[in-house]
């Protein structure tokens, strides 16, 4: 399969305190990969150097084939492509279910009114939230909130989707329908780097778990293995505290 | 005229003699009042996103900071770190006639230099001074404004691929704006207030009708407890119309 993102010897600092220490990995077109790690471990910045909203302090990242971080990129067009989600959904709060998720799709792809609204619509029937077309988001549930962000990050038609911690803020009985919706999204195929604690989900859902630690790639591997067979000791200390 | 007296020592027929005079004064404080406030706005939105601009790479960066950040950071500590009565006399005996000069203007100069700055000189030099020293202040009105809105509203804003004018312009201004109305409303009500310091250099707005009115009956309480009534209900109406707005744009918020 045709790889869509490599990242090589990727390093970040913020001042004296060194995040990422040189991170590689690949992922192809059509797989999940979910990536775990303690907090602070440098998971959420490595998946913000994905599209650029960190800058990288060394090593290369490409997306597409795209170099994300050099100045001559274009990132408007790049991000056009990689749809996000938030830990904390960041919904436009003056603007309706509705306006969140045609904003993009007008504005950047120059879709005509009609056709996004209609694009919305069956997006929003797809994540079980056709009735709250014209709320306000602080009108609705934290779950309903991530779910109309999904909606809104795949109204762009993204070829990738990157999930930062999505259920991390939610209560606990909205969770699983948020996992739902991304479940359901990694069974039509699309490309998915997903930063979770939920070690469930990643053990149902993802092709390939990276368990991140300290700014490094401490051990990657199919689900099955790298839960119940952990090559390295860091690795099983971790799972032994979230399982 | 008769002495019109109320309460036994108001002369009230000052007034009525004058209320020509009152009204032209209240049109020029009106006049100039909404002149600095629009261009205020406009010139404060400018500045304030000067001060915020910034950028990743070289050479844009150092375009940012040296043509952008620093100067407007100068020019807002200027202007409010001056008196605004003295900014309006620079302006109206230093830089004005240095632009408009009969003889060697530096924007126009000749007849037309010395008619307009007889006619229209306190005016230009008056609005031109409360516009930039509103512009300072609008400024960081805006900074605020737009500092404080979430830093993932961008996030999210620029990872849909919109660029850093739409996201200003969709997502964080209109939020920005909804914070930003009390304190512009506050603004325009110092710069309502401020605007009779214009009087001192010979424009015929409130302050100087009473002024023109004092000095013709050596009576003071009339003139000056009629303008001041007159600012006041300006500036209630003011107050009044910032709070309608409030109301009406103020929803939605969350934070």
């Amino acid at each position: 399969m045709d790889e869509v993102i490599r990242v090589e010897r990727l390093r970040k600092r913020f001042g004296a305190l060194e995040v990422l220490r040189g991170i590689d990995c690949v992922v192809r077109a059509g797989e999940v990969v979910c990536v775990i790690g303690p907090s602070g471990s440098g998971k959420s910045t490595f998946l913000r150097c994905l599209n650029g909203l960190e800058e990288a302090s060394g090593g290369t990242v490409h997306v597409g084939g795209v170099s994300v971080h050099e100045a001559r990129t274009d990132l408007d067009a790049l991000r056009a492509e990689i749809g996000m989600v938030f830990q904390r959904f960041n919904l436009f709060p003056h603007k309706t279910v509705l306006e969140n998720i045609v904003l993009a799709p007008t504005r950047v792809r120059g879709l005509s009114a009609t056709r996004a609204l209609g694009r919305a619509r069956e997006l929003l029937a797809k994540v079980g939230l056709l009735d709250k077309v014209d709320a306000y988001p602080n009108q609705l549930s934290g779950g309903q909130q991530q779910r109309v962000a999904i909606a809104r990050a795949l109204a762009m038609q993204p070829r990738i989707m990157l999930f930062d911690e999505p259920t991390s803020s939610l209560d606990p009985e909205m969770v699983g329908e948020v996992l739902a919706v991304m479940q359901a999204l990694a069974e039509e195929g699309m490309t998915m780097v997903v930063v979770t604690h939920e070690m469930g989900f990643a053990r149902q859902v993802a092709d390939r778990v990276v368990f991140i630690d300290e700014g490094l790639v401490v051990e990657e591997g199919a689900p099955g293995a790298l839960f119940d067979r952990p090559r390295e000791d860091r690795t099983r200390r971790f799972l032994s505290k979230v399982i | 005229m008769e002495p019109l007296l109320w309460f036994g020592w108001f002369r009230a027929d000052i007034i009525a003699e004058y209320a020509l005079l009152f009204c032209r004064g209240l049109q020029m404080t009106i006049t100039v009042t909404l002149i600095c406030i629009v261009q205020g706005t406009g010139l404060g939105l400018a500045i304030g996103m000067a001060r915020l601009a910034h950028t990743r790479h070289a050479p844009a960066s150092l375009v940012c900071k040296y043509l952008l950040r620093w100067p407007s950071t100068v020019y807002v500590s200027f202007f409010r770190g001056t008196p605004l009565f003295v900014q309006i006399l620079l302006m109206h005996f230093a830089v004005l006639p240095l632009l408009v000069n009969p003889s060697d203007g530096l924007l126009i100069s000749g007849e037309a230099a010395r008619s307009l700055k007889q006619n229209y000189g306190a005016f230009l030099s008056g609005v031109m001074a409360l516009t930039l020293n509103a512009g300072a202040y609008i400024s960081e009105i805006f900074r605020a404004g737009i500092q404080s809105i979430d830093r993932g509203q961008v996030e999210a804003s620029r990872s849909l691929g919109l660029t850093h004018a739409r996201t200003m312009y969709h997502v964080v201004l209109p939020q920005a704006f909804r914070r930003m109305l009390p304190p512009l409303g506050n603004n325009a009500i110092s710069l309502l207030k401020d605007s009779s310091l214009i009087s001192a250099i010979g424009l015929a707005e409130m302050a100087y009708a009473a002024r023109t009115v004092a000095g013709a009956y050596s009576r003071y309480w009339e003139p000056y407890l009629t303008i001041s009534l007159m600012y006041w209900v300006l500036t209630l109406g003011l107050a009044y119309l910032v709070k309608k707005l409030e109301a009406r744009y103020g929803r939605g918020d969350t934070r």
